[in-house]
């Protein structure tokens, strides 16, 4: 699980980084783009690296999936009969919204793959232009579009609250103040990321990316 | 004070089970919480009614014995209380609560609000312990232990081994019982020789009981009546690593 | 008069003991001891009954030697005995102070403690092995209390004049007994131990003379089984609980002892009992048991009533400083509050006696901390006391930094139990009592922090010795569960349940052990007079023969049925507290735990009578009672009288 999350948030992380281009303009972010699948040319033939990448990503989702499905029916069995009433005294959200947020995040990211990968989905569908395909996106008129990003986003930020949190602790974080700051660090990296991905579809929305 | 209580009637394993309400009529504010049943319990003998069972034994927080959900909450409401220690002027007058067993597969009814919690002994079993055979000890001060690591060790043996983080957990998880005992032998310089086969035979014996997986969700902690940390679990999450590193 | 109560026996003598000089008669006896070939060990089988410190700790050691061991205990686990509770701490003779401590001196404070109501022999071997018991422990790995240099903490405990008490907190017993039960647990993953969780021994068998085994009933079922074995061993804890109210875990229960008695097996000093003066105090007639509170308070807290019965429902701030009646100090000007725990017990019952008693029906006394709190300041005493006012708060609702607290004594040990020899075995060959159950080596009264270093010394270190010496001459006759006397004992059981289930009357069993209880404490309690025991001997068999009419015990025997077993319990209570006031009555003098009100110094103190009374008194059972003395002699420590003024 652990294993698995942080090599997706791994991810995560560089494909944000990569979005924000989106405000240096066009070029820069369909460079960028184009470098993906230049990446580790002459070593390796063009595309290569990112179908590796595309590989490892793909395996490690499944293989999240996969623990993800079995920890649940796992839990299921050992709790055969529910409670009749139950009150939660823990209270952390984002921990009792794992389940439901990763399969959020599961359709959302075969919506985007069809929607900006592919172009399937996507009103301009242009495979060397994603800029352009980006800002049809998020055309103000499309409102749908980016409210199911945001929710999938904020899903992903949720997802990621308690997940940093639980990989830390899963690798065999154990002090009181290592709890602290992983929950800290869990909190302000979940931030982060969906302030950096929120970024892009709201710039298009309200007209600073065009 | 008048109270309502509805409770999980099941008269063996077999039984389906359901919750049954009854008046609680006229109760100190100063009983515990096991009292209050003891008198409902008088009354339903007397009116020819099958009382209700529920473990207890030492009545002061100590033995592990009693537990039950109060109002969804293993041990009721208050913090670092087991339910043999609630009182009932943490409630109000009027109020229905709700009373059911811990619920696990690995903790089967045995009836009303009683379960089997063997599945911990055998937990332990597989490696809770130190192997010290009766007579072969050295002198007590053969080994000084620092005093961090001594209370520490304490801290973690106060586990009462209730089954409260269990009935608490969303997945139904040991983990807390178990990192509390891992951690306990394992910060002692005595529990050091097993500290690895201890960690691995003592999960593996955890998910054979049919509990479930940890996924760091905390709730059995807030409900612990001994207030087991869950920086434990890291504890035992690292010493799991490092155990099937040298395997 | 009083004869009619009891007949008077054949003395009896301890034959196990070597005699000799007093340090090496343990080391002798071991050598003595005939061995059993390792090879053998495991043809011969041992129930325990009981998981205690002393249960625990036996069934450990016998397994780990290669017996083939089964286990029982009426909790869900073993790890729930009784001991779990205990708080203050264990003594061992370690010396680890240097302060002069020794193992001649544990067994001096011991027998001296004991009100010289103890076997020399018995206490010497228990301070002897007090020393391993310690190594022991720690190997296991119980968190004992450390010093700063990584060094085992002591610290000096029920006022003796050394620091010999180890202690993990206020949760010694639990750590203890986590040690024994995981020690356990290992023997019985290896399968040398067979575990019976949730089963209670009904009865004892005995075939040609000796004990073969016990009659169990699995709690979750119903199920009556017979266990047959070459010996049992009985750890089942003490009789507290014949008070109803006592600080003793709610299942305690004389039960496998009595059913032990019943078929032969000596009781020993019944009547002595201790009596803890610092227990939070009854709230209300919804009160089922009885919570401790550590001793330590009386340190700093000041014990007072009010001088004027009509003060007693004010509020305590409300009663000027010249109406309060601080007796302890007036009293015993030189001990104060700090007076043993007898004494403290038996002054808080007379003023409440005389109506000066606060709280709910008058059954308290203060102990007032406000003194403390000015002189120390608050942060000084929370840091002493800060866990045991919050548990005060927790039960009672009240914030001792506030008001007073309020105490109120409660029974919290049985120094009386089945007697036994050196070997620990009863009167019947091949029944071994251990731990509380046996009446045990603390006399008539028992030091703070020696019931858990008996208990460990018992099942680590002498059982095993003295349980192979009778095992080397078997394995006995095989014996078939048809056998009659087998058949006979699960019948006498089944017919037993029946009968409770059938009488199906109008009356609670809690409501007859409430009842018992009273008449117990009021009578059988910390003062006892001939008249009252007299009474109570009669009380306790109307109330008895009322039982055995008007109970009502809902339910079924095939089913988890928590109320047929306390009437199961209650039962032998009723016949033991009878047994209990009779032993009282017989001993006309005051010693240790037992204060005879006719046997008082002028001043008002415990007389002893050495000459009429050095003796124990082991009961045998019948219609009317049979008394057996075994004289007591001295050699070591001479009787003297204990002072507190
Ligand atoms: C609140 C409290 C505090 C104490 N503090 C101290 C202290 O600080 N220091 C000290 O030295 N002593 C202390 N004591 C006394 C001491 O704890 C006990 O005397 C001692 O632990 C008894 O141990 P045991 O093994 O003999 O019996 P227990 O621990 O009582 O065990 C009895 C066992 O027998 C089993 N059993 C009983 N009846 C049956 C039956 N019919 N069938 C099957 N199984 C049965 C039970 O299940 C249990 O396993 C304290 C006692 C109390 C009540
Ligand atoms: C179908 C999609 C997904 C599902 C069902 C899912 C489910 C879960 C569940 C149940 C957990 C809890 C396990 C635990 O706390 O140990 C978890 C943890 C985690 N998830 Fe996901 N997830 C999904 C997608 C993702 C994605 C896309 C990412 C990252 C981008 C991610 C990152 C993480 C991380 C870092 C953890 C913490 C791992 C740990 O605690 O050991 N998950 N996931
Ligand atoms: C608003 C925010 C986002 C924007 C603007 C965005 C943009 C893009 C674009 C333009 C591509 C195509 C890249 C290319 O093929 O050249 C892409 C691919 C992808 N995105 Fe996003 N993305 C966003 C959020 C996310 C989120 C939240 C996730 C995961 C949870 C995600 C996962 C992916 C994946 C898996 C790919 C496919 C990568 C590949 O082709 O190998 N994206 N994204
Ligand atoms: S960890 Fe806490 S909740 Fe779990 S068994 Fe131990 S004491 Fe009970
Ligand atoms: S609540 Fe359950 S998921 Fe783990 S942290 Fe506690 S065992
Ligand atoms: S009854 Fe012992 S902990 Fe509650």
């Amino acid at each position: 699980m652990a294993v698995t999350g942080l090599l997706l948030v791994g991810f995560l992380y560089a494909h944000m980084i990569g979005n924000l281009k989106i405000f240096v303009g066009a070029k820069s972010f369909d460079d960028y783009a184009h470098w993906l699948r230049t990446i580790g040319v002459p070593l390796l033939p063009e595309t290569w690296y990112l179908w590796i990448q595309r590989a490892v990503l793909t395996l490690a989702l499944i293989a999240h999936i996969v623990a993800a499905t079995v920890l649940t029916r796992r839990a299921r069995k050992a709790r055969p009969v529910r409670y009749a009433r139950r009150t939660k005294v823990q209270g952390s959200y984002a921990a009792r919204t794992m389940r439901w947020g990763g399969v959020i995040i599961a359709l959302f990211v075969v919506y985007h793959i069809l929607d900006l990968t592919t172009g399937t989905l996507n009103p301009v569908g242009d495979r060397e232009h994603p800029y352009a395909n980006v800002v049809a996106d998020f055309a103000p008129g499309r409102w749908y579009v980016t409210l199911f990003y945001t929710l999938a986003i904020v899903s992903v930020g949720f997802h990621l609250r308690h997940g940093l949190f639980s990989a830390v602790r899963t690798m065999g974080q154990q002090t009181q103040r290592g709890e602290r700051i992983a929950r800290a660090a869990a909190l302000v990296l979940s931030v982060v990321l969906v302030v950096g991905y929120l970024a892009v579809p709201f710039a298009v929305l309200t007209g600073l990316v065009d | 004070m008048d109270i309502q209580v509805r409770v999980w009637r099941q008269s063996d394993p077999s039984d389906k089970g359901r919750m049954v309400t009854y008046d609680v009529k006229d109760i100190s504010p100063d009983a515990s919480f096991l009292e209050m049943l003891d008198v409902l319990n008088e009354k339903l003998i007397l009116d020819g009614d099958d009382p209700i069972a529920f473990d207890h034994d030492c009545r002061e927080g100590i033995c592990g014995m009693c537990g039950m959900m109060i109002n969804g909450v293993a041990h009721g409401p208050e913090r670092a209380t087991t339910t043999c220690q609630l009182h009932m002027r943490h409630f109000n007058d009027g109020d229905v609560i709700d009373v059911e067993p811990w619920r696990a597969s690995a903790f089967p009814v045995v009836k009303d609000l009683v379960v089997n919690r063997g599945a911990f002994d055998r937990i332990i079993q597989a490696g809770g312990y130190i192997t010290a055979p009766t007579g072969t000890a050295p002198d007590a001060h053969a080994t000084p232990v620092p005093k961090p690591d001594a209370d520490a060790a304490f801290e973690a043996a106060t586990c009462i081994g209730c089954g409260a983080c269990v009935a608490a957990c969303p997945n139904g998880s040991s983990m807390l019982f178990t990192a509390a005992k891992v951690a306990h032998l394992g910060l002692l310089p005595q529990g050091q020789p097993e500290r690895d086969s201890r960690v691995v035979d003592m999960l593996e014996a955890q998910d054979e009981e049919g509990f479930g997986g940890c996924t760091n969700m905390g709730e059995c902690t807030t409900v612990c009546p001994k207030g087991i940390p869950l920086t434990l679990i890291g504890r035992l999450n690292n010493d799991y690593r490092k155990a099937m590193k040298k395997r | 008069m009083t004869e009619s109560f009891w007949k008077d026996g054949d003395p009896i003598a301890d034959t196990a003991a070597p005699d000799g000089p007093i340090e090496t008669r343990w080391d002798r006896r071991k050598f003595s001891a005939k061995l059993v070939n390792p090879a053998n060990r495991r043809k011969l089988s041992v129930i325990v009954v009981g998981t205690g410190l002393a249960g625990g700790s036996a069934a450990a050691t016998l397994a780990e030697a290669g017996y083939k061991v089964r286990s029982y205990c009426y909790q869900d686990s073993p790890r729930r005995a009784h001991s779990i509770a205990a708080q203050g701490g264990i003594n061992a003779a370690k010396n680890y102070r240097n302060d002069g401590d020794s193992i001649h001196r544990l067994f001096y404070d011991t027998v001296k403690g004991g009100d010289f109501r103890a076997r020399e022999s018995n206490v010497y071997r228990l301070a002897q092995v007090s020393v391993n018991i310690i190594d022991q422990c720690v190997a296991q790995g119980v968190p004992f209390a450390r010093e700063y240099g990584g060094l085992l903490d002591n610290r000096s405990f029920g006022g003796t004049q050394v620091s010999r008490t180890f202690y993990a907190r206020g949760q010694t017993g639990q750590q203890l007994l986590l040690g024994a039960y995981q020690a356990m647990e290992r023997q019985i993953g290896l399968g040398n131990i067979e575990m019976f969780a949730r089963h209670e021994m009904l009865e004892l068998v005995i075939v040609d003379g000796k004990a073969r085994g016990i009659v169990v009933r699995d709690m979750v079922t119903g199920e009556i089984t017979t266990d047959l074995a070459d010996a049992v061993v009985l750890a089942s804890g003490g009789y507290g609980n014949v008070f109803f109210l006592s600080t003793n875990a709610k299942g305690c229960n004389v039960t496998a002892s009595w059913r032990a008695h019943r078929k032969g097996a000596l009781f020993a000093n019944p009547c002595y009992t201790q009596i803890h003066p610092t227990c939070i105090p009854e709230s209300g007639s919804h009160q089922s048991k009885l919570t401790l509170m550590s001793e330590s308070l009386r340190n700093d807290g000041r014990v007072w009533v009010p001088k004027r019965r009509e003060d007693c429902g004010k509020p305590a701030g409300d009663i000027a400083e010249g109406d309060r009646d601080y007796y302890l100090e007036r009293i015993y000007p030189s001990f104060g509050n700090l007076v043993p725990r007898d004494i403290a017990s038996r002054a808080a019952k007379n003023v409440c006696d005389e109506g000066r008693g606060v709280g709910p029906g008058g059954l308290g006394v203060y102990l007032d901390f406000a003194d403390a709190i000015s002189r120390l300041g608050r942060d000084a005493v929370e840091a002493k006391y800060g866990n045991l006012f919050e548990m005060y708060q927790r039960i009672t609702g009240e914030d001792p930094y506030e008001v007073p607290m309020r105490i109120y004594p409660a029974v919290h040990y049985t120094m009386g139990g089945l007697w036994v020899d050196y070997d620990l075995q009863s009167t019947i060959p091949g029944l071994f009592v251990v731990g509380e159950a046996n009446f045990s080596d603390h006399g008539a009264n028992r030091l703070g922090a020696s019931a858990l270093m008996q208990g460990l010394a018992d099942g680590y270190f002498v059982l095993p010795h003295t349980l192979a010496n009778y095992l080397a001459s078997g394995p006995y006759e095989k014996i078939s569960p048809d056998h009659e006397e087998v058949v006979a004992a699960r019948t006498q059981v089944e017919e037993r349940i029946q009968k409770l289930l059938s009488i199906n009357g109008d009356r609670t069993v809690d409501s007859f052990h409430r009842e018992l209880g009273h008449i117990m404490w009021e009578y059988c309690g910390m003062e006892r007079t001939e008249e009252g025991l007299t009474k109570a001997i009669g009380l306790i068999r109307g109330l008895r023969e009322e039982f055995w009419t008007r109970v009502k015990v809902p339910g079924t025997g095939e089913q988890l049925n928590q109320n047929l077993e306390k009437a199961g319990r209650v039962a032998d209570f009723l016949e033991l507290g009878e047994l209990m006031c009779i032993d009282a009555l017989h001993r006309a003098e005051s010693a240790g735990g037992h204060f005879r009100a006719e046997s008082q110094t002028p001043d008002g103190e415990a007389l002893r009578h050495d000459d009429e009374f050095s003796y124990v008194a082991a009961w045998e059972y019948g219609e009317t009672p049979t008394l057996h003395k075994e004289k007591l002699d001295f050699e070591y420590v001479h009787p003297s009288t204990r002072s507190y003024k």
